[in-house]
């Protein structure tokens, strides 16, 4: 791994590859391999992180691909700007965030982060810096891209005004799948945050239990005069850090049930206009360095999946397996897309309903049940999300990208030789409609391995 | 590529008829993986190895001629496979002779014969197979170890020698390669029926090829050093080593 510091050192590692490939890589968030290269280059990004230009009264804000939504926030907070689409995570970089054409809590209104990108500054693997806007078809194969057309240098993004840094949130509780598909289905349209944790573990009539959390931005004269004068606060930094080691088995079954039963009970029934503030509600993982360690020696992998609208029976069922094997999810997210992604030709999001989880990968049984998930979940026209995986079987994923081809087309075009590779390629084959790299040696002595 | 659950799409045999080798990448098809290369000393002998094998999902199944003992050739063939099939996640090294002991006892150069293949012929094929994997910078290595190597016994001690070394071999390299994305896997069966075992009498802790296979799946899932199979075998064989020699040599092992 190198950590470039301008667009011509990056120039250079793109003009004298490695033999097997280079990749971008932002705060290494994304769950699978989406920014490993066994073998290869990786290009930290994480250097480029200036501020180009910042256009309050236009809204907008043009910044390096390596800046973090960590560092956009905490500049934008007070001066009353904020992203228009955040993930569950701050830690993540605008290069990464188009590249996986990410979406957020607020999807079914404001689509995806690459809807509020204006233009990208992209390097492509034969040398040319374009500026790329939406309606090239570089744009469509770069957003959602997951790396694969070139390095993303910059990007010109699309603000919205905060009053506070403060959320105005309801709270329910919903005791079934079929009770909480309904409540999104008419209300989400009042709220522009929409979010349900969904008891995974719980069968039988109480499958799909969860409690929703909804809510917007607080106006300025909501908030009570004691808070007032705390109107536009940055997030604070994490504080609590997972401990170095814990024992392999600490989240299972038992111990994800007992905190799921909790976590359902202690919810109010109801609750509303609470107030909350911002990286609370947006970013509750941030709050715990390292959170990922609690999942033991061997980890977690995430699995998200979205099903189209009309197709609920399969998400039902997906639930009713999942609950079948007892695979403990310590947090499992339901959220209702909105419109299906134009931007991105291999974007995630379509219109219908998605569910995202992380399991132990230890879990006996994993493997086949999240085939017969995929199977599934393809069968039902939908897809999981590239991003997080990191175990799909290759021949699944023509079914679930139908515009596959035609990425693969335009990504063949910007990068003939395949410079541009990552373990995620490898693994799904995705660049396989590309022409094969030629004359590359293999072979490279120990010293100028990455 | 190896997935988050240590899943392998592309395999290389060295050793194709080895019943644990088939056993292993039976179990390794009806998961994930697509690509299986089979080498052996006569590979026209596998063809119903690789029709199965095709029946039960792997898209490519190739078959390569391979004699372990003629070293100068491993480096063309293994080399070959990577050329031909890109990266391969998974190398298992399954080949090795029992060898009569009583014929070793008479003649050192039967003995050799079975030293040369288990170990230094192996070894050999690990250090080609090594560099590959180094430079593709992922892959699982994975050779066939036998607790007769934890312990010598009176009866096979041929043997027994043979796989102690290539087994100390094995976890030198693994250790020297754990920086380089490569994972080194060491394998140690008890008895195991098999055509290299046939006419030998079971003894107690006798298993199976499918059961060791689901072994090494298990292994490669964990990211484990050392598979024993059944598992059991760690603790006797933890017992075992440990008796005192007067001991050890009046039981009927």
């Amino acid at each position: 791994m190198v950590r470039p510091d301008g667009a011509d050192e990056i120039a250079g590692a793109l003009r004298a590859p490695a033999s097997r490939g280079v990749i971008a890589r932002g705060l290494g968030r994304a769950y699978g391999d989406a920014a490993q290269n066994a073998g290869g280059e990786v290009l930290d990004m994480t250097a480029l992180h200036a501020v180009r230009d910042l256009d309050l009264p236009g809204d907008r804000i043009a910044v390096e691909a390596g800046a973090s939504l960590d560092e956009l926030i905490r500049l934008l907070v007070p001066l009353g700007r904020f992203p228009r689409v955040v993930p569950g995570t701050r830690h993540v970089t605008v290069g990464g965030a188009v590249a996986s054409d990410i979406h957020g809590k607020n999807h079914h209104l404001d689509g995806t982060f690459a809807d509020h990108v204006e233009s990208f500054e992209l390097l492509t693997p034969a040398g040319e810096r374009l500026t790329v806007t939406p309606d090239d078809p570089v744009f469509a194969a770069t957003a959602g891209g997951m790396g694969l057309t070139g390095v993303i240098l910059a990007a010109t993004l699309r603000l919205m005004r905060l009053e506070t840094s403060w959320m105005r949130v309801d709270t329910e509780r919903a005791p079934d799948l079929d009770d909480v598909m309904a409540r999104m289905e008419s209300g989400d349209a009042g709220y522009r945050y929409s979010v349900a944790w969904i008891d995974c573990l719980a069968g039988g009539a109480r499958l799909g239990r969860s409690v929703l959390m909804r809510g917007d931005h607080a106006p300025a004269g909501e908030l009570p005069a004691r808070r007032a004068r705390a109107g536009l606060v940055p997030p604070p930094a994490a504080r609590l850090a997972a401990p170095p080691w814990v024992p392999g088995g600490l989240l299972r079954r038992t111990t994800v049930a007992a905190f799921n039963e909790a976590y359902f009970r202690r919810a109010p029934r109801l609750e509303r206009g609470r107030l909350e503030p911002l990286h609370s509600f947006f970013f509750p993982l941030d709050a715990v360095r390292g959170w990922n360690r609690l999942y033991g020696p061997r980890g977690f992998l995430q699995y998200q999946l979205a099903v189209p609208f009309g197709a609920e029976d399969a998400l039902r069922a997906a639930l009713e397996r999942l609950s079948r094997g007892g695979v403990a999810s310590f947090l499992a997210v339901l959220k209702r897309f909105g419109r299906g992604s134009e931007r991105g030709l291999i974007s995630f999001p379509l219109a219908g309903w998605t569910l995202a989880l992380d399991v132990p990968a230890a879990a006996a049984g994993l493997g086949p049940l999240l085939d017969e998930l995929d199977e599934l979940v393809a069968g039902a026209g939908g897809r999981v999300y590239l991003s997080k995986d990191s175990r799909l079987r290759p021949d699944a994923l023509g079914a679930m990208y139908p515009r596959l081809g035609e990425w693969n087309e335009i990504r063949a075009g910007l990068d003939p030789g395949g410079v541009m590779r990552s373990d995620l390629a490898r693994r799904l084959a995705l660049t396989a409609g590309g022409p094969a790299p030629a004359g590359r040696r293999r072979r490279r002595s120990r010293e100028t391995a990455a | 590529m190896r997935d988050a659950l240590g899943s392998v799409q592309s395999v290389l045999v060295l050793g194709g008829a080895s019943d644990i080798a088939l056993a292993t990448v039976r179990a390794l098809v009806a998961d994930r993986t697509r690509t299986v290369v089979l080498a052996a000393r006569d590979p026209d002998a596998l063809a119903g190895r690789v029709e199965e094998l095709r029946a039960a999902g792997a898209e490519t199944v190739e078959t390569v001629p391979f004699d372990a003992d003629d070293l100068d050739a491993q480096e063309e063939t293994i080399g070959g496979v990577f050329e031909r099939h890109g990266d391969v996640d998974l190398v298992l090294v399954a080949f090795g002779v029992l060898g009569d002991q009583e014929r070793s006892l008479e003649d050192p150069d039967f003995a050799s014969g079975v030293l040369r293949t288990n170990f230094l012929a192996a070894a050999w094929a690990m250090l080609v197979a090594a560099r590959r994997l180094r430079a593709q910078g992922h892959g699982a290595l994975v050779v066939l170890s036998s607790v007769a190597g934890e312990r010598a016994r009176r009866s096979n001690f041929v043997y027994g020698a043979s796989k102690a070394g290539l087994d100390a071999f094995a976890q030198g390299l693994g250790d020297e390669l754990a920086g380089d994305g490569v994972h080194v896997m060491v394998v140690r069966p008890g008895m195991v029926r098999t055509k290299m075992t046939a006419g030998l009498d079971d003894v107690p802790f006798t298993t199976t090829p499918d059961a060791v296979a689901g072994e090494i799946v298990k292994g490669l899932r964990r990211g484990a050093h050392t598979v024993w199979a059944p598992p059991v075998l760690r603790l006797v064989m933890a017992g075992l080593r440990h008796l005192p020699r007067p001991v050890f040599r009046r039981l009927d092992v």
